[in-house]
């Protein structure tokens, strides 16, 4: 299995990373090689043999429905880039058309 | 009594530093303001801290003074300064994750590890650097700069938690937290000379430490000995409502079994796997004898076959990568940290696409792409799937091997500390520094690594890393303990005083830790 550069440009706009040409050219042959070691995981993982997610086996962990708590609005505001009534403030989401 | 001399005091060890506190002999505003100064004098060359909190750490001593001096009843580390990795989040510090898509970010709350270490009476010193968002294996990857290697300020100090690691080893801190995902706690601390634990997943809670992969991420201590390893283990440690993989367990008795140290009629078992030629030959070298000496001090030793050990390192370049394209998809310029090219006319999508590529560094691009391939439909079942099933061969080795054995041994690290920009661009030789760490990462459970002496070659340190199952942490302290005593007894000293250009105790006689006299 080999990654092409055509395939990495196209994990970048999955991956939301406007990354530039030269970006694309060296992450394309490292991205390759690596791909081309972790697919030893093929080697030895047969039918049958179940996943693993958590060493301890977690389940659902729910608490009691209280009031705890919590950040102001200011300071979940704190950190935004642009804010402004209380809220943040986004650039546009949808196209113009 | 006279009070200590700052250079003693940056010196000692943090039980000494909470016992001399204790007594009154030295107040803890005398020992911060000592590792303030050192920090001042040395961290231009080391580069260990991304932040030093020179008011907030003073502030901190004085109320441990004002609260000993009103009788209040004190912990066991009251007192004592600690570096505290990047990666936690600290209300009144900035937390940047070694990133520049987080430069200056001010989290509005404190990590549960961080209300912890405050809560104990801990004094923060400062954050520590790192590789950006913890992946990495040098602290090359931090956006902010490499740390250096106190052993030889060209050599990298490990990674994730370089800084931590260095911080310790250069006397800022007698004390650090890291945070261990592959390797992060143990391989900087092995090529440091320090100890470094990783706890068991769910032992130390993940509440505030900023994710990575979060079925891994697992904070622990650093420090320069094993006793005082322990201590920082047990005042972080413990269930966390706030974090739901938390285990609702009691703390394992690590720091009685860092005073026990013992192993007479402890059944130890070598991984076949991680011994032998190909490997450094003065890791291999230190390592055998580790292994003797825990056999002279009767210990019942035997190899052990673990045969997935050797994959689990493609599965891991999988799960990790997996979760981390996911968990950093929060990294969107919307909320916090920074934003790019929002000029009134872009879209939020591309407004996040240009923040994305500015704001993180070569090896997050790398791992949140290879992520969102493994990830991806049609890859899924052969890439993601099949590392997944690797992890439930890795933990049936480790089932296995421990109906034979109370405890695994291997080196901490296939090599000595190599330069800085050695392996920067090349991805696969980065990753092999945590070769022999990832198994125990991948099954979840506890293990250590501890100084075991001096590669002949380089006089570079080496790690004996100690595994035991989940859960039972203390078995790693028990054997660590008694390494580090049989050691030093052999040494006439701790391996730190054999870093260069550091100022160190006077050795006494003995046989020198690279095995050659003195």
């Amino acid at each position: 299995m080999s990654i092409t550069r055509d395939e990495v440009a196209h994990l970048a706009r999955l991956s939301r990373l406007a990354l530039t040409d030269a970006e694309l050219d060296h992450f394309a042959g490292q991205l390759d090689q690596i791909i081309g070691a972790v697919a030893r995981v093929q080697e030895v993982a047969a039918e049958g043999i179940p996943p693993m997610t958590h060493a301890v086996p977690v389940v659902n962990i729910f608490r009691d429905d209280v009031e705890e708590p919590c950040l102001t609005p200011e300071q979940a505001l704190a950190g935004a880039p642009a804010a402004e009534q209380g809220r943040f403030r986004v650039p546009r989401i949808l196209a113009e058309d | 009594m006279a009070a200590a001399e700052p250079t003693q005091l940056t010196h000692m060890s943090a039980a000494q530093i909470a016992g001399t506190i204790a007594t009154g002999e030295v107040s803890a505003v005398e020992v911060t303001q000592a590792h303030l100064d050192r920090i001042a004098t040395v961290d231009q060359d080391v580069h260990a801290f991304l932040h030093v909190a020179g008011l907030g750490a003073l502030a901190a001593a004085e109320d441990v003074d004002r609260r000993r001096a009103a009788g209040e009843p004190l912990g066991p580390l009251a007192g004592v300064p600690l570096a505290l990795k990047d990666v936690m989040t600290t209300a009144d510090m900035p937390t940047t994750c070694g990133s520049k898509i987080l430069e200056r970010w001010r989290p509005p709350y404190d990590a549960t590890v961080t209300r912890r270490l405050r809560d104990a009476g801990v004094v923060i010193l400062g954050k520590t650097n790192m590789d950006e968002f913890a992946m990495g294996s040098s602290t090359e990857n931090s956006a902010y700069g490499p740390s250096h290697n106190p052993w030889n300020l060209s050599l990298v100090p490990g990674g994730s938690s370089g800084g931590s690691s260095a911080a310790v080893a250069a006397f800022e801190a007698p004390l650090a937290i890291g945070t261990d995902t592959g390797g992060s706690i143990r391989q900087p601390a092995a090529v440091c000379g320090i100890v470094g634990m990783k706890p068991t997943y769910g032992g130390s809670s993940r509440y505030g430490l900023v994710a990575f992969a979060s079925s891994l991420d697992t904070p622990g201590p650093l420090a320069r000995t094993v006793l005082d390893a322990a201590l920082l283990h047990e005042a972080i440690s413990g269930h966390d409502p706030c974090d739901s993989t938390s285990v609702d367990a009691p703390v394992p008795p690590v720091v009685a079994a860092a005073r026990q140290a013992d192993v007479s009629g402890l059944r130890i078992g070598v991984v076949a796997e991680f011994s032998g030629d190909g490997y450094q030959s003065g890791v291999q070298a230190r390592f055998t004898e580790a292994v003797e000496l825990l056999e002279s001090l009767g210990a019942k030793v035997v190899e052990v076959s673990c045969p997935h050990f050797t994959y689990a390192l493609p599965a891991y370049y999988l799960i990790a990568p997996s979760e981390c394209s996911s968990n950093l998809a929060r990294f969107d310029g919307m909320r916090y940290g920074l934003r790019v090219g929002d000029d009134e006319t872009r879209s939020a999508d591309e407004v996040m696409s240009l923040t994305r590529a500015a704001g993180f560094g070569p090896e997050v691009k790398r791992r949140i792409m290879l992520g969102t391939y493994a990830l991806s439909s049609g890859y899924y079942d052969a890439y993601y799937g099949k590392a997944q099933q690797v992890r439930t061969l890795i933990s049936r080795d480790f089932d296995a091997a421990f109906e034979q054995v109370d405890v695994l041994v291997s080196p901490t690290t296939p090599t000595t500390a190599f330069p800085i920009g050695e392996r920067v661009d090349d991805p696969m030789a980065m990753y092999l520094a945590d070769l022999f760490t990832i198994p125990s990462d991948l099954a979840g459970n506890a293990a250590i690594s501890v100084p075991c002496g001096l590669a002949p070659e380089n006089g570079l340190p080496v790690g004996l890393q100690v595994m035991a199952p989940a859960l039972a942490d203390d078995r790693t302290y028990r054997v660590a303990a008694a390494v580090e005593a049989a050691f030093e007894q052999r040494w006439g000293g701790p391996l730190l005083a054999h870093a260069k250009g550091l100022p160190a105790p006077e050795a006494r006689a003995g046989m020198g830790p690279d095995g050659g006299s003195r």
